[in-house]
């Protein structure tokens, strides 16, 4: 616990990250108007008190429209994350620890997956498939679970070698009790630093998806898709993308300090204890 | 007399590995880990396997406990063959217990004690789960653990208590045969007594046979009933540890007695230096293994097959054209 106060980008990014999932999560309480309310009289408006952060072409609310837009980018990043962790970590577990042809033939789909342009992908699948947050979110677990799996694989290569993994295997436990009760638990460590920074990264995609009109349709008040039209009325309205891509920057910027924080604090532990594997005979 | 059959028994066991080099993964050589292992034991024996470091004396206890795949011959526990898979091979389980030599990574850090020691029980669907908390228990205070010790994770025990508890899983399912591969090297000497003390009370009171892996000469002598002395990958004299420890016959087995330390300073065995380096069991020597640094060797022992483990008058088996 001392170790984890004394490093400054875990309490900096536990901060922001905390923040945002607050302010996600209490939107409509924190909302000071109607999302969707368009108000034609006040285009435009500059950050007042009745408007915090000023208002769009519509005279929607801005502030209200990024608490809300907070929800859609969690939630999907939260979804995303943990398909794509589930799905790699399933990979990579299966892979490192059967090795052999089995490793090899997920290990080559695994690259198939990686040698495409991630974003390019997304946006073809959700081109396929169509807009909604499932349909996001499932684009995105295709491209970003690449990286669990070679993660685990890594770390299962090396704790399958492990004197208890092999008293488990004499004792007659099955590769599934094996995977789930010896191997999984001992890996949970760079499972979860990925996972804490794979929410940035999902936050972005999520954000360039949007961005680029492949994300929720408007009048969702996604991050990127307002950073998008932001653009076209930066001479009458500059906070428009300047605040959402401000929300964008910090909560990637939350995500990435909570991940690098948290494998500072479990690596160095998880890395001696790999080192120290058995000697025989 | 008639014998009872042996409860373990082991023929011509070779586990060899490939060694494999390049892209392609051709095979550039093979190293004979295990060259033809032969010994029987006996309900409630203690057998010592000794050796140097790669002599294949691990290789052997891992091949029983199917970590290791045989490349050929054959391990009968009562009769039934232990180079199985699948459900054969879990019910050997249940037979056969394995404690390893370091304390530490043998327990993962991540169960409680009492997750250790319930695993066994569950894989094999022992007892009623409901009542397997209480097996447990009784097995942690079998050990000298205390009952209340199953809620700690293993980073919170001295090596000692963590080997008590790697013991304690060998024996949860009630084994006949526990192979104890190096079980005491990794602990402090004052530790060593105390494990090998519970062992030797186990044994009584559950009559366990013991396939004991070590290096240590002196524990060896004060635990085992018989002793195999091993080198790169064969045994090479196998005697009554009395036999053996007052009168070597092989002469590896007179080198490795001469180089173990005697507990009294002022007597002093003449030591024959050990001429030339073990060989690798990547290449193993033609003719006798040993012949490279034997004192005796001669043409005979450099060519040809390498002498046969065959029994002498004393009761012993010795594989030696010279003795």
């Amino acid at each position: 616990m001392r170790r984890a106060l004394a490093s400054p980008s875990l309490v900096a990014g536990t901060a922001i990250a905390l923040a945002i999932v607050l302010l996600a999560l209490l939107a409509p309480l924190v909302a000071t108007h109607e999302v969707a309310a368009m108000d034609m009289r006040n285009r435009f408006a500059l950050p007042s008190a009745a408007h915090w952060l000023g208002t769009d072409n519509f005279g929607r609310d801005l502030w209200s429209r990024m608490v809300a837009g907070a929800r859609i980018s969690l939630a999907i990043a939260l979804a995303t994350t943990a398909g794509a962790a589930a799905i790699g970590t399933a990979v990579g577990l299966v892979a490192g620890y059967f090795g052999g042809w089995v490793d090899l033939l997920l290990m080559r789909i695994t690259d198939i997956f990686l040698g495409f342009p991630a974003i390019v992908l997304a946006l073809a699948l959700v081109a396929v498939l169509g807009p909604g947050v499932t349909n996001v979110a499932l684009s995105l677990v295709v491209v970003l679970w690449t990286e669990y799996a070679r993660v685990v694989r890594a770390a299962t290569l090396v704790l399958r070698e492990q004197t208890y993994v092999s008293a488990a295997r004499a004792l007659g436990a099955s590769p599934a009790r094996i995977l789930l009760r010896e191997i999984l638990p001992n890996a949970a460590g760079p499972i979860i630093v990925l996972a804490s920074l794979g929410l940035g990264t999902a936050v972005i995609a999520e954000s360039a998806l949007a961005f680029l009109g492949f994300g929720l349709p408007p009048p969702a008040p996604t991050w990127g898709w307002t950073l998008a039209y932001g653009t076209g009325f930066m001479r009458e309205a500059p906070w428009l993308s300047i605040v959402s891509g401000a929300a964008i920057m910090l909560t990637v910027l939350g995500f990435n300090l909570l991940g690098d924080g948290l494998r500072d604090l479990l690596d160095p532990r998880q890395l001696t204890r790999a080192a120290g594997a058995s000697k025989r005979n | 007399m008639t014998l009872p059959p042996p409860l373990l028994e082991v023929a011509d066991l070779i586990v060899h590995f490939p060694v494999r080099h390049g892209l392609l993964r051709r095979r550039v050589g093979t190293v004979r880990a295990v060259d033809g292992v032969s010994f029987t034991l006996g309900r409630g024996e203690t057998l010592a396997l000794v050796g140097e470091s790669g002599c294949g004396k691990s290789t052997t206890g891992l091949a029983l406990v199917g970590l290791v795949r045989p490349t050929a011959g054959s391990a009968r526990l009562d009769g039934a063959s232990v180079a199985v898979r699948g459900g054969a091979r879990r019910a050997l389980a249940r037979r056969m217990g394995i404690v390893f030599q370091d304390p530490f990574s043998s327990l993962n850090p991540r169960q409680r004690i009492e997750a250790i020691l319930r695993a066994p029980l569950d894989i094999h669907g022992v007892g009623r789960p409901r009542e397997r908390g209480a097996a447990v228990a009784a097995l942690m205070a079998r050990v000298g653990l205390r009952p209340d010790q199953g809620r700690a994770f293993p980073h919170q025990f001295s090596g000692g208590q963590r080997q008590r508890v790697g013991i304690a899983r060998a024996l949860a399912l009630r084994p006949d045969l526990v192979i104890l591969d190096e079980p005491v090297s990794a602990l402090d000497v004052s530790v060593q007594a105390q494990i090998l003390n519970l062992l030797a009370d186990l044994q009584r009171d559950f009559g366990l046979a013991y396939l004991m892996i070590s290096h240590d000469l002196g524990v060896v002598e004060h635990v085992a009933h018989r002793v195999a002395v091993m080198y790169l990958g064969r045994i090479v004299e196998l005697a009554g540890r009395a036999d053996l420890f007052a009168a070597p016959r092989h002469p590896y087995s007179e080198l490795l007695l001469a180089a173990a330390p005697l507990p009294d300073p002022r007597r002093r065995r003449r030591l024959a230096p050990a001429e030339g380096e073990v060989a690798s069991a990547a290449a193993v020597p033609a003719g006798c293994a040993f012949h490279p640094r034997c004192p005796l060797a001669t043409a005979r022992c450099r060519e040809g097959a390498p002498p046969p483990l065959a029994p002498r008058a004393d009761g012993r088996l010795l594989a030696c054209h010279h003795r």
